[in-house]
């Protein structure tokens, strides 16, 4: 009888039970997190403005996406957390669905498939395979005893590996080892023994030259190969890493102030307002501005992992955590490419790099962390 | 739970797993900002931030030419004889603007329109409906729109961003007033180039209109153009400038280093298409050129340009010049030629304007050296003033050649042989000193040697040193053939009779104080000509027309056969006038040389003397020389003109 109940009740739309607990509690929201993207996002724009050479077009259009994504995340931070845990499955399934349209119906940019077209609304379906992948690798796991079995370790591999490839085939290496890495958390955070992460790690190892003989395109051989040596071909794959670079070391400890910045502000820096943002902030703000940038992302983080440690449910711990270290793994991936000590992947800088799709994801996730918080002081 | 052996739910989060997690976070933190930081601050690897820094300046920062004015020349009373004022000059990077000029002749090929017709349809410079026009834009239209969000608000902004500059381009042809097609053309020419001139020396409103269409890589060089407001009147004296504002003839070639300054240095901004957005610094501030004042009256050069110009086109001559010297400082307050040309319009240059004749061209002096073969038979005492000379039967046969007088003059004193301009008087004269005495009063007066102005292509003369002199030469030296002289110098060797003996180096450059002269003749002897000189001026001279009333001029006409590719031409002459007023105390040395007059006239008396008249009579009055000045003397020179008889 229960579980029937619990079946009529997943059918009724979205909606009708979700807000249910809203009522008994108030608006949740997490004032730390909040004040904190607040300030993440006032930088941003600053930054951007600078980043488009000023003009406000970018900025008001980001903006708007800010609001938009405020808005979401706390809609999301309302939804009660077993609610996230009953849908887990469906929003898994329905990104693969996405994900695997993308090759028939997807729109071609820049030689990859990506997005994809949906009226008036364009997104790239990896976007949501970064919330559902720890989103269904945490109640995949949660359901079961910890920590878990060697079954259930490749199980989760599994449902990691499916969306991952097809990332991959797109091409999106980078996404795909990042949506990868985001289920990855979970399946870490909920206990992984000591012997499978050196048994991964070896299989990594051992799989690497494989990867690098048959299964990397071209650019992305290069794309490794000029990290390690930017002049190789400096007008061409190492023209982004050369000016970044430039423009990251001509900031010095203070940097040239705002929009003063030569490098960026002279359209030497490709990319200045998407993926290669920081170095604007960079040039401009010195290295006291990325200080304080990365303590400003090691804050959302400490946030976000204290708010796991202090979860109710397994589910909600694991998907909290995940979430929180996927979001600083995005931030490391983006610093590390713009500085170059990481190959150039299409990452965006949370917050600061120019980008409607991955700012909502960005607050989507949040609000999930958010929506954890509020269940926590109830226990 | 069926693995109830397992460990509680607290024991799943280990500290070991807790610390990797905090370890991996403060890691890749660490990692991300120790790179930064080794970018940023840290010195002495390879790539440190000096490095990047300057790599960074090397690609932003630029250090730009700051064009110093020219130095002004003025005349000696500070009128402008030549003057720089700033002009745009446009230049384009064809790397950026070639793109456009090719889409431009693409799409006139693809519409199957002329460039011009394309061009006029341009005008309004609409963007959207350039895109319409073309098959192969609308078709990438077409291809944009398909695009998620940003790529095609990516892809449709370089698409109008190309059509935008084809409209540019078409726009800026038109400011230039240049055909596109031709424009295209040009670009095409230079497209692997990285700079190139589209229009130079632009009035600062043209190029601004230019500026204006927003064409892709162009943009303004300040320059300067040079602009001679006296035009041909002193277009061979001043000389002129390349368009590069280098000096490349007369005094602007001369002085070119003095005049041209040295050009400053400032740091510049530069974004990547080569627009300047900032100047950060100033490197070095130009040094301007200096001012250059020459020693010539603009009105006295006018005065002199004018009479010469109207001699020249009366005797039909082929050309002609007039020096004017200060007497006193060995200045020159005038030097005009004839042809000429006009310096502010360089499209029409005629070869034969351009030399400085006055300076570079030689004549043979003829008669007008009579004088000083004259002061050298007095210096030599062989003769004195009133020494008769009898020249019947009015030729002379000496070493197998003839020399004849107009009529035969009987027994002429020194005065009347200068009157008459006699060749039998002057060689009986000549013969009577060895030829080296009047060969040295030549060289002493400067002839044969350069005047020492410093212009470019200044001529030193011709005159012989010979060990043996031939009877011949020796006459003939004694009456002006055989050497050759400019009018400068002709101009230079009288004004030692002016001033008293005295030389002094002559000048184009203004003087404030009259340099240290030398003395190369007894006062006496230089005033004695002078006075002989002053019969040539007078009723029954040849020179009468060169009288100016109310002053004594003392002078001598020449008139020398012009020299041809064998020898020396029967009917072609080069006419002559020397001479200098007051004859007391003389302010102004005039030499005039009109040449080859194909006129009816052609002797120095009727084609040169007029000349001397006409310029010396208003530059008396100009500078204010009074015509009572040395009353005493015209009454003196009178009572002895009179005393002394002409019979």
């Amino acid at each position: 009888m229960q579980r029937r109940a619990e079946y009529v009740r997943a059918l009724k739309p979205p909606g009708a039970g979700l807000y249910r607990a809203r009522r008994r509690r108030g608006l949740v929201v997490d004032l730390p997190l909040l004040a904190l993207l607040a300030i993440a996002c006032a930088a941003g724009l600053l930054v951007l403005l600078s980043a488009s050479g000023h003009e406000w077009g970018y900025v008001r259009r980001q903006a708007v996406f800010m609001a938009l994504g405020f808005a979401a995340m706390l809609a999301v931070a309302q939804v009660e957390v077993r609610t996230l845990r009953r849908f887990a499955p469906l929003v898994y399934v329905a990104g693969l669905v996405l994900l695997a349209l993308v090759p028939w119906f997807g729109v071609e940019a820049k030689g990859a498939r990506r997005w994809l077209d949906l009226g008036p609304l364009r997104f790239q379906p990896a976007e949501l395979l970064k919330i559902a992948n720890p989103l269904v690798v945490a109640a995949f796991l949660a359901a079961r005893p910890l920590p878990p079995r060697w079954w259930e370790v490749l199980a989760a591999a599994g449902l990691l590996a499916v969306p991952a490839v097809l990332v991959g085939l797109q091409p999106d290496l980078g996404t795909a080892i990042l949506i990868f890495a985001a289920g990855f958390f979970a399946l870490f955070l909920a206990g992984l023994e000591k012997r499978y992460l050196a048994a991964a790690g070896l299989l990594a190892l051992a799989a690497a030259p494989l990867f690098w003989f048959y299964l990397l395109h071209d650019y992305q051989r290069t794309r490794i190969l000029t990290l390690l040596d930017p002049q190789r071909d400096k007008l061409g794959a190492g023209w982004n890493i050369i000016q970044s670079t430039t423009a990251i070391g001509s900031g010095g400890w203070f940097g040239k102030g705002w929009q003063r910045g030569t490098q960026s502000q002279l359209d030497f820096l490709p990319e200045s307002h998407t993926d290669f943002i920081v170095a604007v902030l960079a040039e401009e703000f010195g290295l006291v501005g990325v200080l304080a940038l990365i303590a400003l992302y090691l804050l959302l983080v400490l946030r976000g992992l204290a708010i796991a440690l202090g979860a109710r449910s397994t589910f909600a711990r694991l998907l909290a955590g995940s979430l929180a270290l996927t979001f600083f793994v995005y931030v490391f991936v983006n610093l590390g490419m713009v500085a170059g000590i990481l190959p150039v992947v299409g990452v965006p800088l949370p917050f600061f790099s120019y980008g409607g799709t991955a700012l909502l994801t960005l607050f989507v996730g949040f609000g999930i962390l958010m929506a954890v918080a509020g269940e926590r002081k109830e226990s | 739970m069926k693995d109830g052996g397992r460990p509680a739910r607290n024991a799943v989060c280990p500290l070991w797993r807790r610390w990797l997690v905090v370890g991996a976070l403060g890691g890749m933190a660490a990692a991300a900002l120790v790179q930064v930081a080794r970018l940023q601050v840290v010195g002495g690897h390879e790539r440190d931030y000096r490095f990047l820094q300057r790599q960074g300046e090397a690609r932003t920062v630029r250090h730009e030419e700051i064009p110093a004015s020219r130095g002004v020349i003025t005349d000696r009373r500070g009128e402008p004889l030549a003057v720089s004022t700033p002009v745009l000059s446009l230049v384009a990077d064809p790397k950026y603007l070639w793109p456009a000029a090719a889409e431009f002749s693409r799409l006139a090929e693809e519409l199957k329109m002329t460039p011009e017709a394309l061009a006029q349809q341009l005008r309004d410079g609409d963007a959207e409906a350039l895109i319409g026009r073309s098959r192969r834009w609308a078709e990438r239209q077409t291809a944009a729109l398909a695009l998620p969000e940003e790529p095609r608000r990516r892809a449709l902004g370089k698409l109008r961003g190309e059509a935008r500059a084809v409209a540019a381009f078409a726009a800026l042809a038109r400011a230039l007033g240049e055909p596109a097609a031709a424009l295209a053309e040009r670009l095409g020419r230079y497209r692997d180039k990285r700079f190139v001139y589209l229009a130079r020396h632009l009035p600062p409103e043209r190029a601004e209109a230019a500026l204006a269409a927003e064409a892709p890589g162009v943009s303004a060089l300040r320059e300067f153009r040079r602009f001679y407001p006296a035009g041909e009147v002193a277009a061979q004296l001043v000389g002129y400038t390349d368009i590069d504002g280098r000096g490349q003839e007369g005094i602007e070639r001369a002085f070119d280093a003095s005049l041209a300054g040295s050009p400053g240095v400032k740091a510049v901004l530069k974004d990547r298409t080569g627009r300047t957005v900032r100047e950060l610094a100033l490197i070095r501030a130009e040094r301007p050129g200096r001012d250059l004042a020459l020693s010539i009256d603009l009105r006295l050069q006018y005065l002199a340009y004018r009479e010469l110009k109207a001699a020249v086109a009366r005797h039909r001559a082929a050309g002609g010049s007039v020096v004017v010297l200060d007497a006193h400082t060995g200045e020159v307050l005038a030097m005009v030629n004839q042809p000429s040309f006009n310096p502010n319009d360089r499209d029409h240059l005629r070869l034969a304007g351009l030399r400085n004749r006055a300076l570079t061209d030689l004549v043979e002096p003829g008669s007008t050296v009579k004088p000083l073969t004259m002061a050298a038979a007095l210096e030599a005492g062989v003769v004195t003033p009133s020494t008769q000379i009898d020249t019947n039967p009015g030729y002379l046969w000496v070493a197998g050649k003839t020399f004849r007088d107009h009529s035969n003059y009987g027994v002429l004193d020194l005065r009347g042989i200068l009157q008459k301009s006699s060749q039998v008087g002057t060689t009986r004269i000549a013969l009577e000193m060895e030829p080296e005495r009047i060969r040295g009063l030549f060289a002493r007066f400067g002839l044969g040697s350069p005047p020492g102005t410093g212009f470019p292509g200044e001529s030193a003369g011709r005159l012989p040193d010979r060990r043996r002199w031939r009877t011949l030469e020796h006459v003939t030296l004694a009456f002006g053939y055989g050497i050759a002289a400019s009018p400068l110098q002709l101009a230079q060797a009288y004004a030692v009779l002016a001033n008293e003996g005295v030389r002094r180096p002559v000048s184009l450059l203004k003087r404030e104080v009259a340099p240290a002269g030398k003395r190369v003749l007894d006062a006496d002897v230089a005033r004695t000509v002078r006075d002989l000189l002053c019969a040539v001026t007078e009723p029954g001279g040849t020179g009468t027309r060169a009288a100016i009333p109310g002053y004594r001029v003392a002078g001598k006409t020449g008139t020398s056969h012009k020299v041809g590719p064998n020898g020396y031409e029967a009917h072609r002459y080069v006419g002559l006038f020397a001479g200098m007023v007051p004859a007391e105390h003389p302010r102004l040395v005039t030499v005039v040389v009109i040449d080859d007059p194909r006129g009816k006239e052609y002797f120095g008396g009727a084609v040169a003397a007029p000349v001397f008249a006409r310029v010396n009579a208003e530059a008396l009055r100009l500078l204010g020389v009074p015509p009572g000045e040395g009353g005493r003397w015209v009454v003196a020179g009178a009572a002895r003109a009179g005393g002394e008889g002409r019979s």
